[in-house]
């Protein structure tokens, strides 16, 4: 017969772990991979935050003297045609990425519980109205989408937001939607009904927190999302405009004509992105493990 | 299932129909027209030559009567002129059709031959280390700019084989079109490909837990036998789903990939159309791709009969 030892199995299960350092290492082990995301995205914010203390140079400064001129102590990461520094260029871009990335993804959030909300609280015509419109925004690839919007509004970094934050919409109201529909059965509903409680105050009070969890895991996957598109978009020149050095552009820019001369060009800003978005993608699993149990891998 | 099909089929052309709106307002939104940027290009600032070339394009009319004649000329195959090369758009649009279907079969053979394997083979050894190496390289999949894969590709076979395969001429034979494409397919399937290989893997953890696996199981079934043949048959439905959307949705992929590697392809005639203000070509390069998606999700779901008898779609 087993013999189970229970005080070793709550020390297991991180039962008697108390403080906050000791809680951390506990879900570190515990989900290794999402650890190693997190640190790259606090690496990324910090960049982000930080860059004007952690770049060398002016990332738009230019130098024809060091045109090209190779990775090496001066310039680590190389330099482009216009002798700009590229790690002040790429240190820079974080503050880019991540100002596209998460604008979208909170105005996208935002616009979507809103109309999620409401579709799935008042039902009826309104409900019917929102859904074909989120049919027609899903007919249409992310990309495409925003490569429309964004060439609609015209280059600029709020119009990049707005041109990414806009596709995001249907898929965050349509899971605000079905979560609504399901909780506003819920006993603890009626309940708050039943005590005078208005309709709104529930709904913002008492629905929306409860559809939090999966809105967390689709908004890391968003932002993820959000900052590839944003990188596709300046790639393809409909994107963020110049001064601002951003990672997509910065590879539109060399793409071509660099490939045999300067590699370190098309290479370090892609690693940048690769790196950011495999964190946040990383983060977003183990968030998905611990936040919404029954969809875990 | 007769009046099932009706309501899909009317809930489908009223989506196409929206989606004709949408994109004709915001084509109409964007800052200058084509005849600005003809009027610029020509070095012209003269506004009577801009206004007559507005009024031979037709943009001078009221945008419902554009609309209309747009609509009109669409519900009879007629998809207007091209304002750049001044030929008829379809003229333009149709050669570019096959080469990008062309793009996106390959792609997703590529995807779902990668795809699936490993993901049963990631679920069958979970936490293992192939399990997850599996995971991370799926996951970086996800993660790594389908441009930047490619360009990466061109550098590296620049400094190997010291040319780069891009389509420069039409192609001469199906094997030499398909050795130009088969490279830009598998930089855009390894996305899918990794989308399918983690829906594969969490479906078939899922089914693996089921009641009827451990019967298999104990009535001796190899293991071949349980992971593939109840296993994986039950597990591949939401799999079929995400096949499907993929499908579509690589279009969102081809985009930069076909420009990447210089491919004349729908994807990159959408985006010059777009910088040229090409509003005959956008519009209808719009409703194509909104087409193919709407129609890839019926076919998915009429899909799902066939594979799940427990599925009727109700009257």
């Amino acid at each position: 017969m087993a013999i189970i030892d229970h005080e070793a199995e709550l020390h297991r299960a991180g039962a008697n772990i108390t403080g906050l350092r000791s809680q951390l290492v506990f879900t570190a082990r515990r989900y290794p991979l999402g650890a190693i995301g997190a640190i790259i995205v606090l690496t990324f914010v910090f960049t982000a935050v930080f860059a004007n203390f952690i770049a060398p140079f002016d990332p738009t400064s230019t130098d024809s003297k060091s045109s090209l001129a190779r990775p090496g102590s001066v310039f680590w990461l190389g330099a482009d045609f216009m002798g700009r520094d590229m790690f002040s260029r790429i240190v820079y871009g974080a503050r880019i990425s991540l100002a596209v990335g998460l604008g979208a993804t909170l105005t996208g959030g935002i616009l979507g519980v809103s109309i999620g909300l409401m579709s799935g609280y008042l039902g009826g015509g309104f409900d019917l109205l929102m859904q074909r419109l989120m049919d027609i925004m899903q007919s249409l690839p992310l990309l495409v989408m925003a490569l429309v919007m964004a060439a609609a509004l015209g280059p600029s970094l709020e119009n990049t937001i707005i041109a990414i934050a806009i596709p995001l919409v249907p898929s965050v109201a349509r899971v605000v939607r079905s979560s609504t529909l399901s909780l506003r059965e819920q006993p603890f509903v009626e309940a708050a009904r039943a005590v005078g409680m208005g309709e709104l105050r529930i709904a913002v009070r008492h629905v929306l927190p409860n559809t939090l969890a999966p809105l967390i895991v689709l908004g890391t996957a968003q932002l993820g999302s959000a900052i590839l598109v944003e990188a596709s978009l300046s790639f393809l020149g409909l994107g963020i405009p110049e001064p601002y050095p951003s990672w997509g552009r910065m590879l539109s820019e060399s793409a071509a004509e660099y490939v045999r001369t300067a590699p370190w060009l098309v290479i370090f800003p892609g690693v940048a992105i690769s790196m950011t978005v495999f964190g946040t993608n990383l983060l977003g699993d183990a968030l998905r493990d611990i936040l919404d149990p029954r969809q875990r891998s | 299932m007769g009046s099932y099909l009706v309501r899909r089929f009317l809930l489908m052309a009223l989506t196409l129909f929206g989606m004709s709106i949408l994109i004709f307002v915001m084509l109409r939104l964007v800052p200058g027209d084509i005849a600005d940027i003809l009027v610029d290009a020509a070095g012209i600032a003269d506004p009577k030559e801009k206004a007559k070339i507005a009024k031979e394009l037709g943009l001078d009319r009221p945008i419902i009567e554009q609309y209309g004649q747009w609509i009109g000329g669409l519900t009879r195959g007629d998809l207007g002129f091209a304002y750049v090369s001044e030929r008829p758009a379809i003229e333009e649009i149709a050669p570019r059709i096959p080469i990008s279907a062309k793009l996106t079969l390959m792609a997703l053979f590529f995807s779902v031959i990668l795809g699936v394997p490993f993901g049963v083979i990631s679920a069958v050894r979970q936490n293992t280390t192939l399990d997850y190496f599996l995971r991370v390289l799926s996951l970086s999949g996800l993660s790594l700019p389908s441009f930047w894969l490619g360009l990466l590709v061109l550098m590296a076979s620049v400094h190997w084989f010291g040319t780069i395969p891009i389509y420069t001429n039409e192609p001469r034979g199906f094997l030499q079109e398909v050795g130009l494409l088969a490279i830009p397919a598998a930089v855009v399937g390894f996305r899918s490909s990794a989308l399918i290989m983690r829906l594969t893997r969490s479906s078939m953890l899922e089914v693996m837990r089921q009641d009827y696996i451990r019967t298999a199981r104990s009535k001796g079934a190899s293991n071949t036998s349980v992971n593939y043949d109840h296993a994986l048959r039950n597990a591949l439905l939401p799999v079929v789903t995400i096949i499907g959307i993929e499908a579509a949705f690589l279009v969102g992929g081809l985009i930069v990939t076909e420009t990447v590697f210089n491919i004349p392809g729908v994807a990159r005639f959408l985006v010059e159309a777009i910088r040229w203000r090409d509003y005959p070509i956008v519009q209808n390069l719009v409703m194509l791709i909104a087409f193919v998606v709407v129609t890839v999700n019926f076919l998915v779901d009429m899909a799902y009969m066939v594979l799940d008898p427990r599925i009727k779609y109700a009257d």
